[in-house]
């Protein structure tokens, strides 16, 4: 995908499964992903598209059973995560790799202090002495914008607010600096002013700390102003990849130019009641997908070669497409 | 029947949930959750209500339809004020408004078919017989784009938007007046989220419905409403045309709010009002205008004294003193 060298993060041919009575959901299917040091990208894709599932395979914390990963590699500073033990992959989770999720409510522990919780991560992996670690722990709740955090580490989460919580959250994965922090949809919860913060927050810890970030959503507006680069997942793949500027200035795959279209915009001309042109039919369940290109049987553009499934392909430079409009132009 | 146009109107309504303090406390404390406003919803119109959680959107949207008692205040429906009303006009009323909820989850009895839910309504008010019923609910489904031989399908057979569907036929039966519906999007893929909307453009046409339109996603409001009205703590902020609020707005908040919304489209530099802090909590709400702690504009009479909403442009009511004092 890219030709740079310093590439954090590498992906080959991921495949999770879940293994359910009704039969198999491949929920990531043949997905190849790269990032490089410093750099965010963005995951977007609708409910069980396989972007949060492709985060926990990172990060090894597939539930198993049902799920396992069946396939694939994934190389984090050239070292494959698929093979380590899990001692060696306790040691990488939270220290170099860590992971905010959506609601800090049930990701924070109810019955510790945050302090304890930050202090937490701090004690194991840094072997920092207790009163160190709290006093780390401060330092952290300041960096991400906690107003009195010498009071707040001793609270409680229900005591702290959405935005609140979700800074402790982000305070606790920055805690050991990690190369690479996962953020699986962190401000869908939250209040757009809020979610302003949570954003501008992100961005500037990233510059300052230089570590790379994976950003999983499912709101576009949110990955134009953040992400660098972009993968559009539907179905278990990735169906488009590109730097983020092309991606909404031209859209290849017809997913994508829907799910541009389906969003009402504050910046258009106001063209009253001009209807959304939304994406025909539902999602597809994993247990059931069309043959071929996952997509044929939304897609307006469906021709008889869609029932044989599309390589991802590069249709301009560094701009990957799986879609076979684009395969045909190249021939 | 006064008919100026309006199909609801709202004067001074007030709303404090009492909030449980200790138990031999004899202080007591409220939630102010609406506190004064003033609000028409005109025939045949889509009234935007946005607002961050918390700022009383819903309450409002309940408070309409008496779900919720109101502490103080008059709501007018169709000129008559329905806040006395017995309870069986009340029940005759209820034919008249309709909610549409968010989460097509919890707002579906799951063990019940698609079509006992729909139809309920029909039944609770005695129209028609068993055969009518049927052919209603058969109509209103095919109306809101569900295939009828899943009538007797129960909801977690279907996914969230065609459930939302379910929820839509259901406020549908009995012909109602208005509809609110409060964030009928937010829980659904954008994808689907986009057919949800137009299916609700489409039935306020052929049904010549008013819907009031609760959400807190701003993309979503400004494409379906022809007014805004922004709450904040309880108050409306701002009430305008929906494009003049978008392209001008005036209320400081207002202002925030559409610059902290994230736009899908990466070439556009903005310079964004971040709001430092969190939204005050209406127990407690900041003296004078409500906004004042986080309003980058404030000056020395903005904790003093609570702006009135005025008219400053042809249909743009604003509640903020940097548009002049109190009248």
């Amino acid at each position: 995908m890219g030709r740079e060298n310093n590439i954090l993060l590498k992906i080959r041919n991921l495949n999770t499964y879940f293994f359910t009575d009704d039969g198999v959901a491949k929920a990531v299917d043949g997905v190849d992903l790269e990032l490089e040091e410093g750099g965010t990208l963005g995951v977007v894709g609708e409910s069980g598209c396989g972007k949060s599932v492709t985060a926990l395979s990172i990060m090894r914390l597939v539930p198993d059973p049902p799920g396992r990963i069946v396939n694939g590699e994934i190389f984090f500073s050239g070292n494959n995560l698929l093979t380590l033990s899990e001692p060696e992959m306790r040691k990488i989770r939270g220290r170099s790799i860590s992971m905010i999720f959506q609601e800090p409510m049930t990701s924070l522990n109810p019955v510790f202090q945050i302090g304890d919780q930050i202090s937490e991560v701090l004690r194991l992996h840094e072997r920092l002495p207790k009163k160190e670690a709290w006093n780390r722990s401060v330092e952290m709740l300041k960096l991400v914008g906690i107003p009195a955090p010498e009071r707040r580490i001793s609270e409680y989460p229900h005591q702290l607010s959405g935005g609140m919580r979700q800074r402790a959250m982000i305070a606790m994965a920055l805690a050991c600096s990690p190369k690479l922090m996962i953020a699986d949809e962190p401000t869908t919860a939250l209040d757009v002013t809020i979610q302003a913060q949570i954003l501008e927050l992100i961005n500037r810890l990233q510059k300052e700390k230089g570590m790379s970030v994976i950003l999983i959503t499912h709101n576009l507006g949110v990955i134009a102003e953040t992400a660098q680069k972009v993968a559009v997942m539907y179905a278990g793949r990735i169906v488009e990849y590109s730097a983020v500027r092309p991606l909404f200035a031209s859209p290849k795959h017809p997913y994508t130019q829907g799910l541009l279209k389906s969003i009402p915009r504050l910046d258009e001309d106001h063209g009253r009641k001009q209807r959304l042109e939304a994406i025909p039919g539902l999602v597809p369940s994993l247990l059931d997908l069309p043959q071929g290109c996952k997509f044929s049987n939304r897609c307006k553009y469906a021709f008889d070669r869609c029932t044989e499934e599309p390589l991802l392909v590069e249709a301009e430079e560094g701009h990957l497409v799986r879609c076979w409009l684009h395969e045909r132009k190249l021939n | 029947m006064s008919d100026n146009g309006n199909l609801v109107e709202v004067k001074n309504l007030k709303k404090f949930f009492p909030v449980h303090t200790h138990f031999f406390s004899r202080e007591k404390i409220f939630v102010q959750a609406v506190v004064g406003v003033n609000l028409t919803i005109r025939r045949g119109e889509t009234l935007g209500l946005v607002g961050e959680s918390g700022c009383g959107k819903s309450t409002l949207g309940r408070l309409i339809l008496r779900l919720e008692e109101a502490t103080e205040g008059q709501i007018l429906f169709e000129g008559e004020d329905i806040l006395h009303y017995s309870s069986e006009r009340l029940r005759q009323l209820r034919r008249q408004m309709q909610i549409i909820f968010q989460d097509p989850y919890s707002s579906l009895n799951p063990r019940k078919t698609v079509g006992s839910i729909i139809g309920e309504p029909l039944i609770i008010h005695k129209i028609g017989n068993r055969k009518e019923q049927e052919e209603r609910v058969l109509r209103l489904m095919e109306v809101v784009g569900l295939r009828p031989e899943n009538i007797n399908r129960y909801p977690h057979e279907f996914s969230g938007g065609q459930r939302q569907r379910i929820g839509i036929a259901r406020a549908l039966a009995l012909n109602p007046k208005l509809i609110i519906a409060d964030e009928p999007v937010s829980a659904l893929d954008v994808s689907i989220q986009a057919q949800v909307l137009n299916l609700l453009e489409d039935l306020q046409q052929e049904f010549h419905l008013t819907y009031l339109f609760i959400a807190h996603d701003l993309h979503v409001v400004e494409h379906i409403s022809d007014r805004v009205a922004v709450m904040h703590l309880g108050r409306i902020a701002e009430l305008a045309r929906s494009e003049d609020l978008y392209r001008q707005p005036k209320h400081p908040y207002t202002q925030a709010l559409l610059s902290a919304n994230p736009v899908p489209d990466p070439t556009l530099e903005r310079k964004r009002i971040l709001l430092q802090g969190e939204v005050p909590s209406p127990i407690h709400p900041p003296s004078g205008c409500n906004f004042h702690t986080r309003c980058l504009n404030k000056f020395n009479m903005c904790p003093t004294a609570v702006p009135q909403l005025k008219e400053i442009e042809p249909d743009h009511w604003v509640a903020c003193f940097l548009y002049g004092p109190n009248k």
